[in-house]
């Protein structure tokens, strides 16, 4: 069967379930009704490492409406305590501030908050470093670094290219601790029913929480149900279940049956929910006097929690952005008394095409050419790491068809020139770039439900990015049908194996599957199926992926306006422009852009978790003091794409664009700043101070 | 949060009674600040007096030609209301700066004078704090200063006061209207908030039990013009890296822009936020330009002088500049009559 591209899919459909999110009839994980919950509040470590010796429940166990009051000394006993995360109250000691170390459940969340407050703990405190530094002796070469990538890479000479180079750029960037922080909190319903654990779960997947589950309390997959109809936003956050989830299901035990709720405080959300390491990056390129790349150096310093490994890929779009003949690229991690980092907004493309995009520009500056035709004369013919050729790599279309609709060849490209109203005002751009990848592992099944009506499950997780609207579009086309025909079932683990809504790839992972289930259905049923009619079907690897690169690409236009009198930065213009292949619903893409570009947007200007090293605490830890972007900062911002089917990303010609929105907006930013006041700040984020005169 | 005892006031004179005989008694008017630190468990009162319905909540005009502003108008109509937009743009421009319009809908004029610092240490309870726990040590001093003092703080406390509302007041004259057990009194708005000193946890002056009824706006001198300009770190919702407020009027009483050259300052009152415990009041600066030129010069070189008592922390030295210039851009554009850049051009929220 060949999937043909004049079906549902590509339409600009409505969410479907756009209107019970307004109405507040969609549930969310806290919302789903269950009998005679218990609610829970934790207890968490006040200092970054050492061992409690202590702990008085007396008052707390005493307080009105309390349960249970549940710590180390008495918790149940995890099965596996591989993952230091997720091994909580298993011994008394303490790995980074704000870990749990207990709670208590009531009869009313306001009941186990008072109480928890009531606890004594006494601690044996060790010396803990919470602060990155550049200069540390302990820096380490980890294994390998998130997604699989090599740690270090090396191709030709760069250090000799780059001495000998005609024009050198060597600077250091720095991207600080940043916090996911979804508008839903991490929430988790957790009830025992007999051997049983049912979770209702804020979750990008609701498998992979199963299977992280399973070995950590000692049972079957199979024995645990995630259930995740509708989830509101994750970034990376919710990609993998974070100790709360393990908490609330250790609770659950200790509940005579009944189910424990537990919503995390926006002021745990950043201490338990992972968040981005900060970035220290040395970035060296040189190149000869017309601008062409010799050599490109990034060298990445970034941390991870001394309990458990997560080394972001920061240095991995380095490898494959430029043709240079010599290139090097290396990641060093401090371990450090502080909570565990995980996946954020596009890891590594993010923060790693912020301080090489902005070396890109300071190296068209020193050679004296336009920044968009640097990086045209530095286009690579096949993908410098794989030496594969790139399936669609249409960056010089983004940077051109950004150019014509920004107004870029009117652009003086004197920095601090335009002063409009007491602004100074300035335009800049940077490249994106985001891996297309194809998950494994999902099977999709379709029932033939009444005449002409399909039911069509897979345990896919809609986290707000349109995937109820993009996958019904998908089921509609492969069946040839009508999008109101299909009644998609996800979000359940009683569906068929899915796999997360992360890294770019539900869409085409889950599409995959669910086309591959079209196809099994029509083979076994043909095109009259009888009512009872059903089939699953599995997607595999994309074989395309063995014969070419496979990236998506983008160019980020921005304009910058700083006031002269105060510093102040605003960004008055966005403009995106990205080669991500099929689009399967205009609608629903065009918020993902712009979402992203927005992300990108508080990156640039707002995003700043700050460490205080004496506590090893991110002090401004509510949504007050951590500036994300509000309406009145964004304002006249665009997203377009290029009209393409990408033939080497599976049947479907999408690529994923959950992540490419964010990649290269901060850089695009930080240049337009430089271009608007002559200042070159390459520390994120760019705050009025910065600007002062 | 703790449970507590509700109850709802219907009489001023016996919410006071009630209220100073109890230590634990606290008021409850919009709750936006208070509701936090509930749940924070900043404060932990054994019982709360709404006092939402007290019938205190009018705008009146005074017999000489000020304002009487009842102490639960809600901010949002307080910045709406046509005679505090066109006689006192500056207090109808600082509230629209503040918060966002659900907290201005809710917040009242008495609350928003009593807001407390929004300091991330004040806000934690795991961390010592000389405001919130007197004694406990201050976790500011050699820690995350951002948003801290440059003027006035003492070693006991760095923190500052988050309101624009009260700058605003502060550079009016304004008149706090207090009553006590012992009957009504005024306290002038810029001795009404206090400096730290050794005692970082007592904010104003008031005494446990008192309440505020009103806030009392001066007529001013026809030909004043006023401003408020808020620098912070995104362009709505965010508490104020530096701010000022400025009430002038001018000997040439028309001010501004004649081909003869820039005016010269009649009053000046200029009042600073975001840079100390309390609304500050920049005498030096205001001293040196009464009677002067509203020349750039002489502006700059007023509040180089008023800022020359500035100690700036780790991470605040910056707030010395943008004072000073964003002063500076205020006073210039009140004598040009040009405004621009006094509402940001994304600031749709100016009126």
């Amino acid at each position: 069967m060949t999937v043909q591209h004049t079906g549902t899919a590509g339409q600009d459909l409505e969410r479907i379930d756009g209107v019970a999110k307004v109405r507040g009839l969609a549930p969310y994980a806290y919302e789903h009704q269950v009998d005679n919950p218990l609610y829970l509040h934790p207890l968490q470590a006040t200092i970054s490492r050492g061992r409690i010796e202590t702990i008085d429940t007396t008052q707390a166990q005493a307080a009105p409406g309390v349960v249970a009051v549940m710590t180390h000394l008495d918790a149940p006993r995890l099965a596996g305590t591989d993952d230091a995360e997720l091994a909580i109250l298993q011994s008394p000691a303490v790995g980074f501030r704000g870990q749990f170390i207990g709670a208590v459940l009531a009869e009313t969340p306001e009941a186990a908050r008072a109480a928890a407050a009531l606890v004594r703990v006494e601690y044996t405190e060790e010396p803990h470093e919470a602060e990155l530094r550049a200069d540390r002796d302990d820096l380490y070469a980890p294994e390998q670094v998130n997604a699989g990538f090599p740690t270090d890479t090396r191709d030709g000479d760069p250090e000799s290219a780059i001495a000998a180079a005609q024009v050198v750029v060597d600077q250091t960037y720095t991207t600080p601790f940043e916090h996911n922080n979804p508008m839903e909190p991490h929430t988790t319903v957790a009830q025992w029913v007999g051997d049983e654990l049912v979770l209702h779960d804020s979750t990008q997947g609701v498998h992979p929480v199963r299977q992280t589950l399973a070995p950590v309390f000692g049972i079957a997959p199979e024995k645990i149900r995630v259930i995740a109809p509708n989830v509101g936003g994750g970034f990376g956050s919710k990609g993998v279940p974070h100790a709360h989830v393990v908490l609330t299901a250790m609770a659950a035990q200790r509940s005579n049956g009944r189910p424990v709720k537990y919503a995390l405080t926006r002021q745990q959300m950043f201490f338990l929910a992972g968040y981005r390491t900060p970035t220290i990056q040395h970035v060296r390129l040189g190149a000869d006097a017309s601008g062409q790349l010799s050599g490109i150096i990034h060298d990445v310093i970034e941390q991870t929690s001394r309990i458990k490994e997560f080394a972001e890929q920061t240095a991995v779009p380095a490898r494959m952005m430029y043709a240079a003949e010599n290139r090097a690229t290396s990641h060093r991690v401090a371990k450090l008394d502080v909570p565990v980092p995980s996946w954020m907004r596009a890891p590594g493309e993010c923060p790693g095409m912020f301080g090489p995009e902005v070396a890109m520009d300071e190296l068209a500056e020193a050679c004296g050419i336009d920044p968009i035709e640097l990086r045209v004369l530095n286009e690579p013919d096949i993908d410098p790491e794989s030496g594969k050729p790139f399936a669609s790599r249409h960056l010089v279309e983004c940077l051109r068809e950004g150019a014509r609709r920004f107004g870029w060849a009117d652009r003086d490209p004197q920095p601090r020139s335009r002063l409009v109203d007491g602004w100074y005002t300035g335009t800049g751009v940077a490249s994106s770039t985001y891996p297309a990848r194809r998950q494994t592992g999902n099977t999709a099944r379709i029932r033939h439900d009444r005449a002409g009506r399909y039911s069509v499950q897979i345990g896919a997780v809609d986290i707000g990015t349109g995937a109820w609207t993009a996958l019904t579009q998908i089921a509609a086309e492969a069946l040839g049908c009508n999008a109101a025909d299909i009644d998609l079932q996800i979000g359940d683990t009683d569906f068929p194996v899915a796999t997360v809504a992360g890294g770019s790839t539900g869409t085409t992972s889950w599409g995959a599957a669910i086309i591959a289930a079209a196809q099994a259905f029509r083979d076994r049923h043909g095109d009259q199926p009888a009512v009872g009619a059903h089939a699953e079907g599995e997607a595999g690897e994309n074989p395309a992926a063995q014969e070419y690169a496979l990236h998506s690409f983008g160019a980020q236009f921005a304009e910058v306006q700083v006031h002269a009198d105060t510093g102040e930065i605003r960004v008055s213009r966005m403009l995106g422009v990205f080669s991500a292949g099929r689009i399967i619903n205009p609608r629903t893409a065009r918020s993902q852009f712009l979402g992203g570009m927005t992300m990108g947007l508080g990156m640039a200007l707002h995003e700043n978790s700050v460490m205080d090293p004496r506590f090893g605490m991110i002090v401004n830890h509510d949504f007050a003091e951590y500036h994300i972007p509000t309406n009145a900062d964004v304002r006249d911002m665009e997203a377009v794409w290029l009209d393409e089917v990408d033939e080497h990303a599976g049947k479907l010609g999408a690529r994923g664009i959950g992540e490419i929105g964010i990649v290269g907006a901060a850089a695009a930013i930080a240049n337009a700043a430089y271009h608007a006041t002559g200042i070159r700040v390459r520390d994120l984020p760019l705050t009025a101070d910065r600007f002062l005169a | 949060m703790k449970p507590f005892e509700f109850q709802r006031a219907t009489d001023p004179s016996e919410a006071v009674a009630t209220a100073t005989a109890d230590p634990g008694t606290r008021y409850l008017a919009g709750g936006t600040n208070l509701v936090d630190h509930l749940k924070l468990g900043i404060t932990a009162p054994e019982r709360l007096i709404d006092i939402t319905r007290l019938p205190l909540d009018g705008i009146e005009e005074l017999p000489d030609g000020g304002l009487r502003l009842g102490a639960m108008v809600r901010n949002s109509d307080l910045a709406a209301h046509p005679q505090v937009r066109s006689r006192y743009p500056v207090l109808s421009q600082a509230l629209l700066s503040g918060a966002s319009g659900q907290l201005r809908n809710a917040a009242t004029t008495g609350g928003n004078l009593l807001q407390r610092t929004r300091c991330v240490y004040f806000q934690d309870v795991t961390t010592p704090c000389n405001k919130r726990e007197p004694g406990s040590g201050c976790s500011a001093l050699g820690g995350y200063t951002r948003y801290h003092a440059i003027l006035g703080a003492s070693e006991h406390c760095l923190a500052v006061n988050p309101s624009d509302m009260s700058v605003a007041l502060a550079a009016l004259d304004a008149h706090v209207t207090v009553l006590g057990t012992d009957g009504e009194r005024s306290i002038p708005v810029t001795e009404f908030h206090r400096l730290p000193g050794d005692e970082p946890n007592r904010d104003t002056v008031l005494e446990h039990g008192d309440l505020i009824t009103a806030v009392e706006l001066p007529a001013l001198p026809a030909g004043t013009r006023s401003a408020y300009r808020k620098v912070r770190d995104r362009a709505s919702y965010a508490f104020a890296l530096v701010s000022v407020a400025a009430v002038v009027d001018f000997e040439d009483d028309g001010g501004a822009g004649t081909s003869a050259g820039p005016p010269t300052f009649g009053t000046v009152r200029l009042a600073l936020g975001g840079v100390a415990h309390k609304p500050w009041r920049a005498t030096v600066a205001e001293e040196a330009l009464r009677g002067a030129p509203a020349t750039e010069e002489n502006i700059r070189q007023a509040l180089e002088a008023e800022l020359a008592q500035a100690v700036p922390l780790h991470d605040n030295a910056f707030k010395i500049p943008m004072a000073r210039n964003t002063a500076t851009a205020v006073l210039r554009e009140l004598a040009t009559g040009s405004g621009t850049g006094t509402p940001t051009p994304e600031n749709r929220e100016q009126p």
